[in-house]
């Protein structure tokens, strides 16, 4: 990875101009740091997925099968008879623009072919020419352009700066929904053998090994007990977490992020925790180890597979719902796929309903599935937990949307609800980059890699922005998210753009602030750092 | 643009210089052939949309979802039960409630973004979009006898001005402006620009080329308006007469209406139609609470448990993990194989 430019610096370089060229006589130019490294071909073959080969974007040869055109046209051809939605969006964009500054990427770059529309336009240019009437008989009057190995090579560079965060689809008059194009995109470059290593990976070890990070069932419940022995340092309470256990009534499930690596180990702990204190009937499962769904971004097939683990283990292990962590992708999923593509439930399954509460979670009466910060906010208010928010008075804490809840779910008060009350100084940040509105963390949908780097803190310029600009007006420390990609692309997202602030997990601020029975005097945070004005009890 | 604007100005000149001398072609076989034309094409266009399958729903959520009963949920925004996505799909189709979020994103003392509310597009759509409307309510005149009360009615709001004679309507001179504004914006906003194909020049000349030839004839070439009025009644009523004798401007105003009936079921201008068909917006945001069907849904197939234990049992034997077939069991099943 080349060395990151100064932040100032990066972002007054940026320039929304525009090439005399006409968008069509552009290509981009494949260096080191605008694309991710492709996935290996046996990653590929054992996946099962077509044409596996060994390539590489900085060639000029990328090694398609001979017959890559008929297999694109076929492709198309099937997706367009499959979904209304490709079909609709092919049609009826008019090119006003509204969405070409709404995108993260446009901002960040200022490369014309990141504004949504002539990203769209990669192929729908190509949908013009061989599949309308007008296209073939007009082709480039009519805004077609013939298929090239030139055009692969553009989809595949601009498929991947594009997070699927469906902001554009927002303020687009018609919906066009951007990440709908790109998923469909990307299933069009899986035909041709063209996926990145940064995804294919994690979905190759999902599919065996039951999470992204490979993690082997007795790793992953090693990984969990040492977590619990941090907690013991921390609280002074022991906590044995169930794995694989038969006869329990929820079955958790979080990213496996949040198993592995600071700082999402610190939400893990939160949750242990948060379970242990009102008494959760649950269970872990190592083989159901991954809430995310890196299969989401390379192909729906993909997605539909690595999903059915959730209820197959459901079932397997009787469970009457689903517990859900915290996780932005992986609720785009369960929210608006996973019932379709792997329902009906179970028939173990029930309505959710909360045992401390007795709250019937009607919202996901198919599904079976509950969001944690659904929920936690419900035991908030009913007080069923003890929090003690002054113990996190040395934060100022801000709330980090992250994209697929916020626009493919619409689960914005919930989280909020929860940190306003494990803390007591909350501050949002400006309203258009919150909410619906948010900004994507500049490294979603599979992009969270190092060797893009400078693409991501590109992307990444509207959140910092925000971040920036509550650190220096309202002094706000701490940013808070809901998303196990969040918790890995933030913390260098806030390092260049606004250094000092630190990204945390909400249940890692409940767990801070939760009262525990029985507990040792709180004297440190999850972290182990000492907690400012605690002194230690002689 | 420069194809677009020839075009156009050729189709001027074929109204102009040619089209008098074939009245009957251009007044009424093509005018039919584009009333033909444009019905069959809007609902072969919509019947196509409407016959592909929604696999998933996928609505674009816009405020908070439905949950807890203390949370208050944005029931136009994200809307759970089918009567509020009407409700979202009405306000959208007849108010253009996303285009109202607009804003416009500019860097600030070079290195701060900062987001303006920008509603001017939203404004001038609206503007032109109403305004084509109530003209094309107002031409009913032309082919209903009586002109019904509601024509009548809407005439006079419309000149409530009262400036001149003929009667100046508002909506003339909005919708001139209006469209001035979309073209002007694709010309001179680098980015739209930068984006424009033929396709999206080509209307915006036309409806100027529609709407400066109707203009000229209410209020500056003085077309005799009971010829017209006989003419289009035939067309109405399919009981055709030549148009041969009216003036030339009126043969470019009605080969504009012709070209633009034909040219709308092929272009982007049947985002009339698609609006109502968009997966992001015409689906209620319930996907937890009732299940949807996709047609096409493909039979499971993934990594089962079994296949999983079967590759990690003695490592989740040793670690202590509950298995449904344990190390012993198995190594039975395969000596007795």
């Amino acid at each position: 990875m080349s060395k990151l430019p100064d932040a100032k610096m990066l972002a007054r370089s940026i320039q929304y101009a525009f090439p005399s060229a006409p968008w069509m006589k552009t290509k981009p130019v494949f260096n080191p740091g605008s694309f991710c490294y492709p996935a290996k071909e046996e990653t590929m073959a054992g996946l099962g997925m077509p044409n596996p080969h060994t390539w590489n974007p900085a060639e000029e040869d990328w090694k398609l099968p001979p017959d890559w055109e008929d297999i694109i046209y076929t492709a198309l051809k099937d997706r367009l008879e499959k979904y209304r939605s490709l079909k609709v969006f092919m049609d009826i964009c008019v090119r006003c623009g509204t969405c070409a500054d709404k995108c993260h990427f446009f901002l960040g770059t200022g490369d014309p072919k990141n504004m949504p529309v002539l990203r769209a336009e990669l192929i729908r240019s190509v949908y013009r020419r061989d599949f309308t009437t007008a296209g073939r008989l007009l082709g480039k009057i009519a805004g077609g352009r013939k298929l090239d190995a030139a055009i692969i090579k553009e989809w595949f560079y601009y498929f991947y700066q594009c997070t699927e965060c469906r902001r554009c689809s927002l303020f687009c008059p018609y919906g066009i929904d951007t990440a709908e194009i790109t998923m469909i995109a990307r299933e069009l470059l899986h035909e041709l053998g063209l996926g990145i290593h940064w995804i294919m990976d994690p979905v190759s070890n999902c599919n065996r090994t039951g999470n992204h990070l490979g993690i082997q069932p007795h790793a992953f419940k090693e990984i969990v007990e040492f977590l619990c022995e941090d907690i013991e340092t921390v609280t002074g309470i022991k906590i044995k977490p169930p794995f694989n256990e038969k006869g329990h009534e929820i079955l958790f499930i979080t990213p496996s992020g949040d198993v592995f690596a600071e700082p999402g180990i610190y939400t893990f702990m939160g949750y242990l925790m948060l379970f242990h204190e009102i008494g959760l009937d649950y269970t872990l499962s190592t083989y159901a180890s991954e809430g995310g769904n890196f299969g989401s971004f390379t192909s729906a097939a993909m997605m539909k597979k690595l999903n059915a683990k959730m209820y197959a283990e459901a079932e397997r292990l009787g469970v009457k719902w689903i517990l859900g962590g915290e996780c932005g992708h992986m609720w785009r999923v369960v929210h608006q796929y996973m019932d379709t593509m792997n329902g009906p439930t179970p028939t173990c399954m029930a309505t959710p309903k909360s045992p401390i509460t007795g709250t019937m979670f009607h919202n996901a009466a198919s599904t079976k599935m509950v969001h944690i910060t659904e929920f936690t906010a419900d035991l908030i208010k009913h007080n069923k937990i003890t929090l003690d928010p002054s113990r996190n008075d040395h934060l100022t804490v801000t709330f980090h949307d992250s994209c697929n809840p916020a626009r493919g779910m619409g689960l914005l008060e919930e989280p909020r609800a929860v940190i306003k009350a494990a803390c007591n100084n909350f501050v949002e940040m400006p309203e258009n980059t919150i909410r619906e509105q948010t900004f994507c963390c500049g490294g979603g949908s599979g992009l969270n890699t190092e060797e893009i780097m400078e693409l991501r803190m590109r992307g990444g310029l509207p959140r910092g922005n925000a971040l920036r600009y509550v650190q220096e007006r309202r002094g706000v420390n701490t940013m808070a998210c809901i998303c196990a990609i969040d918790r890995a692309t933030l913390p260098p997202l806030a390092n260049y753009w606004a250094p000092g602030v630190t990204v945390t997990g909400t249940h890692e601020l409940v767990a801070n602030a939760l009262v525990m029975r029985g507990e040792s005097k709180r004297t440190m945070n999850l972290r182990q750092e000492d907690l400012p004005g605690v002194e230690e009890d002689e | 643009m420069f194809v677009s604007l020839l075009a156009v100005i050729g189709l001027g000149g074929i109204g102009w210089l040619i089209a008098p001398y074939a009245p009957y072609l251009f007044g009424v076989i093509l005018p039919l052939a584009a009333i033909l034309v444009f019905l069959s094409g809007v609902v072969w266009r919509i019947k196509n949309w409407g016959n592909s399958p929604v696999p998933f729903r996928i609505p674009t959520t816009g405020g908070q979802q439905r949950s807890l009963d203390w949370i208050k949920p944005a029931r136009l925004d994200s809307p759970f039960s089918r009567a509020a996505t009407a409700w979202r799909m009405l306000l959208e189709v007849l108010l253009f409630r996303s285009l109202f979020r607009n804003t416009k994103a500019e860097f600030k003392d070079g290195s701060r973004l900062v987001y303006w509310s920008s509603k001017w597009l939203w404004l001038f759509a609206l503007v032109f979009h109403y305004c084509f409307l109530t003209i094309a309510v107002r031409h009913l005149r032309f082919f209903t006898e009586p002109v019904p009360f509601g024509v009548g009615l809407l005439e006079t709001l419309d000149g409530l001005m009262q400036i001149g004679v003929p009667r100046f309507y508002m909506t003339d001179a909005l919708i001139v402006a209006a469209l001035l504004f979309l073209l002007c914006r694709r010309l001179f906003d680098q980015k739209i620009r930068y984006i424009s194909l033929p396709g999206d020049y080509f209307p915006l000349f036309l409806l100027l080329l529609l709407v400066g030839s109707g203009i000229c004839m209410r209020y500056l070439g003085k077309a005799d308006i009971a010829s017209v009025k006989a003419f289009t009644m035939g067309l109405a009523t399919f009981a055709p007469i030549s148009p041969a004798g009216l003036p030339s401007i009126f043969f470019i105003h009605l080969l504009s209406v012709t070209t633009l009936l034909m040219y709308f079921p092929f272009s982007k201008l049947m985002h009339m139609g698609g609006v109502f068909l968009s997966p992001t917006r015409n689906q209620p945001n319930n996907s937890r609470a009732v299940r949807h069907e996709n047609p096409w849904n493909p039979p499971k197939k993934y990594h089962t448990y079994a296949e999983y234990e079967d590759d990690f049992r003695d490592l989740m034997d040793e670690a202590g993990l509950p298995l449904e077939i344990t190390p012993e069991q198995a190594a039975a099943a395969a000596a007795k194989e």
